[in-house]
């Protein structure tokens, strides 16, 4: 076990799955360093952040493919790739690009099972890079994991941490069905302790983070991050919080945070996605219709408002949630008195 | 060019086993029976069966919306095929799939697709597979006139050239894309745009089964030998609506009837046979009498086939969750 980043996680889990499974294959813009360069250096890049550097010179050109800044092709070819007896790993780089290829996610590598009768896999990992955090603005800054979860077929992980990061990528690239791997860029350097060896994390068990006995936070992502801080605060006060990082989005383990909602009977979800038809009311929804008896308060939704992500530092910190807001809806929900009957 | 009697006679009968789905499917569907849509490849049989004459079950195809004619070439089974239309479960895809959708992964079918321009990106892919895999096989798209001017399969095209992938992109030119004319509709040529790729470009006549056989051969030659990928437009006639249903206002009175009159791949096919006195008329005729029973037997069985139940609606969403 040692320190590492999240992109040292993700590259390690990526190098040890190729090492184990010759099927396994990288493919998308640089991943294999940037090709016909004319500095001739091989593997200078290892995408644009650098996740898959030295793949392409530990395995070479079989088995690390760059592709054309041609979305719709390639990620319809991993699908093809994935059907047919190889299991691709691709990167889409920013989430954000996913407009120019959706059809090749959603009508074709989510549907191939349905669709034909159960007699397709399709073991492929789409990686991109989502989230707010970075100043890059209303197209590289999105976090459109409700618009992957929506879709059945689709398996959505969005790892908090260098170890969950490992572990999951090391599940999805070993799952028969097609999954979405969604890294927050503002967290590749982020650093965990994170074992050596390969393992992995279960798709559908959420993690607590923290257990308390006041409320539940459901976060996702990085936003895990910022309830965590929010919760250990909070404690100082003598709120007592459980923090659920559900891990995948879908499957979504609704059990556990039915479970933690039936425990603390309030609930704070943050949620860093836009606010219309998210995860926050995906949630909400969940436990309105299922645990109502048990709530004590309303619920409350941490989440961005409903607009692009703004580019100016100002207003994007504006726009993201922080552990203040989480703190205060914690506050809120705490102090929330029933009205009495008149 | 010297083919096997026994090629000839599996390619006649897999364009008259078309041929007969298809027009039974037609007088199927004017009573209702048939739920979905359902788009005919009739008039096209010899560009399917012509170039899958040169496919083995490694070999992988991906289709279009007009699929029935590409799964039979490709060998999918026709009782099969003709439950899963009728949305039965005993289906190829035990009803879950339709027209639209009939695959058949074993045989390399990789799917008719519910969207155009869909499948060159698969086939991208299938291609890449057979490369690493080292199997041996190719991957061919068929796709229409209307999908050669999606994002997609110009894509595809490079993709494939730079990756040198054995692959095949069959431009089926029936001149339609749905109701606007691919005069209309078609910038340049196919074969500027095979040339602005690099890519060998073959082209034939879809109304001669002899002609796609040709082509058809030579383009996958090139792709099996590991030369990269080729195109191959094939110029062919669409005898029935885009879809069944449509009255085709968009097409000339008696355009249909001269197709079907001067044009017709099976007519052409028989008449050369014949003519080269390669094969008798009595070989032909049996062949047309099976495949009508063939087909007959297969409306009947799919008729009576059991329907799919409440637990299959969310049955195969995933393979584990």
């Amino acid at each position: 076990m040692s320190r590492k980043s999240f992109r040292q996680a993700i590259n390690e889990a990526l190098r040890q799955e190729m090492q184990r499974d010759p099927r396994v294959i990288l493919m998308g813009e640089d991943v294999a360093g940037g090709q016909g360069g004319s500095s001739g250096v091989k593997d200078a890049w290892g995408g644009v952040l650098g996740v898959t550097k030295g793949l392409y010179t530990e395995f070479g050109p079989d088995r690390v493919f760059d592709t054309p800044i041609t979305e719709a092709s390639y990620i319809g070819a991993a699908a093809g790739a994935a059907a047919t007896g190889l299991r691709p790993v691709a990167e889409l780089m920013f989430v954000d690009f996913i407009g120019s290829c959706l059809d090749q996610v959603m009508n074709q590598a989510a549907k191939f099972r349905y669709m034909f009768g159960g007699k397709a896999t399709t073991p492929l990992v789409i990686r991109a890079m989502y989230g707010a955090g970075f100043n890059a603005a209303a197209q590289h800054s999105q976090a459109l994991y409700p618009l992957f979860t929506h879709i059945p077929g689709l398996k959505v992980v969005i790892p908090s941490s260098p170890y969950e990061a490992k572990g999951l990528l090391i599940e999805a690239i070993r799952d028969d069905d097609p999954v979405i791997f969604l890294e927050n860029k503002v967290m590749y350097d982020d650093e965990d302790e994170v074992p050596d060896e390969p393992y992995t994390i279960p798709f559908g068990e959420a993690n607590l983070t923290r257990e308390g006995d006041d409320v539940t936070i459901v976060a996702f992502g990085r936003m895990v991050n910022f309830a965590n801080e929010a919760a250990d605060r909070l404690e100082k006060e003598g709120i007592s919080c459980t923090v659920v990082d559900p891990r995948t989005t879908s499957p979504l383990d609704t059990g556990t945070i039915l479970d933690c909602v039936a425990d603390t009977g309030r609930l704070v979800i943050v949620d860093e996605s836009s606010p219309r038809c998210n995860l926050a009311c995906d949630v909400a929804a969940l436990v309105a219709e299922e645990a109502f008896d048990a709530l004590k308060a309303p619920i409350r939704r941490v989440v961005p408002p409903h607009t692009p992500v703004p580019f100016a530092t100002v207003l994007e910190k504006l726009y993201l949630p922080d552990s203040a807001r989480i703190e205060a809806a914690v506050r809120s929900v705490m102090g929330y008195k029933a009205k009495q009957d008149a | 060019m010297q083919i096997a009697r026994d090629t000839i006679l599996r390619s006649y009968r897999s364009m008259r086993t078309i041929r007969e789905f298809e027009e039974r499917l037609h007088v199927e569907f004017a009573t209702g029976e048939i739920p979905g849509f359902v788009h005919l490849y009739c008039g096209e049989e010899a560009s399917g069966v012509g170039v899958c004459a040169h496919l083995t079950d490694v070999d992988s195809i991906a289709s279009t919306h007009r699929g029935h004619g590409h799964c039979i070439a490709k060998g999918v089974n026709v009782d099969g095929m003709m439950a899963e239309i009728y949305g039965r479960k005993t289906g190829v895809c035990h009803g879950k799939g339709g027209s639209m959708h009939i695959a058949d992964l074993s045989l390399g079918m990789l799917g008719a697709n519910g969207i155009v321009g869909g499948g060159p990106p698969l086939i991208c892919g299938a291609a890449l597979s057979h490369k690493l895999l080292k199997d041996g096989g190719v991957a061919v798209a068929f796709y229409g006139d209307g999908a050669s001017n999606e994002g997609t399969t110009l894509e595809s095209l490079n993709l494939a050239t730079v990756w040198k992938l054995p692959a095949v992109f069959v431009c089926e030119d029936n001149g339609y894309g749905e109701a606007t004319a691919s005069s209309y509709a078609v910038a340049g040529t196919q074969k500027a745009r095979a040339a602005g790729f690099g890519m060998p470009y073959f082209e034939c006549d879809g109304n001669d089964f002899f002609a796609v056989y040709e082509a058809a051969g030579e383009a996958i030659a090139h792709a099996r030998a590991g030369n990269g990928p080729a195109m191959l437009h094939v110029h062919l006639s669409r005898w029935y609506g885009h879809f069944e249903g449509d009255a085709m206002t968009y097409r000339a009175n008696g355009e249909v009837a001269e197709l079907r009159a001067d044009s017709d791949c099976l007519k052409n096919f028989r008449k050369h046979v014949t003519e080269i006195s390669v094969i008798e008329e009595d070989a032909l005729d049996e062949i047309d009498t099976a495949v009508r029973d063939e087909i007959e037997s297969a409306v009947i069985a799919a008729k009576a086939a059991p329907l799919p139940e409440a637990e299959d609606l969310l049955a195969d969403v995933y393979v584990s969750y």
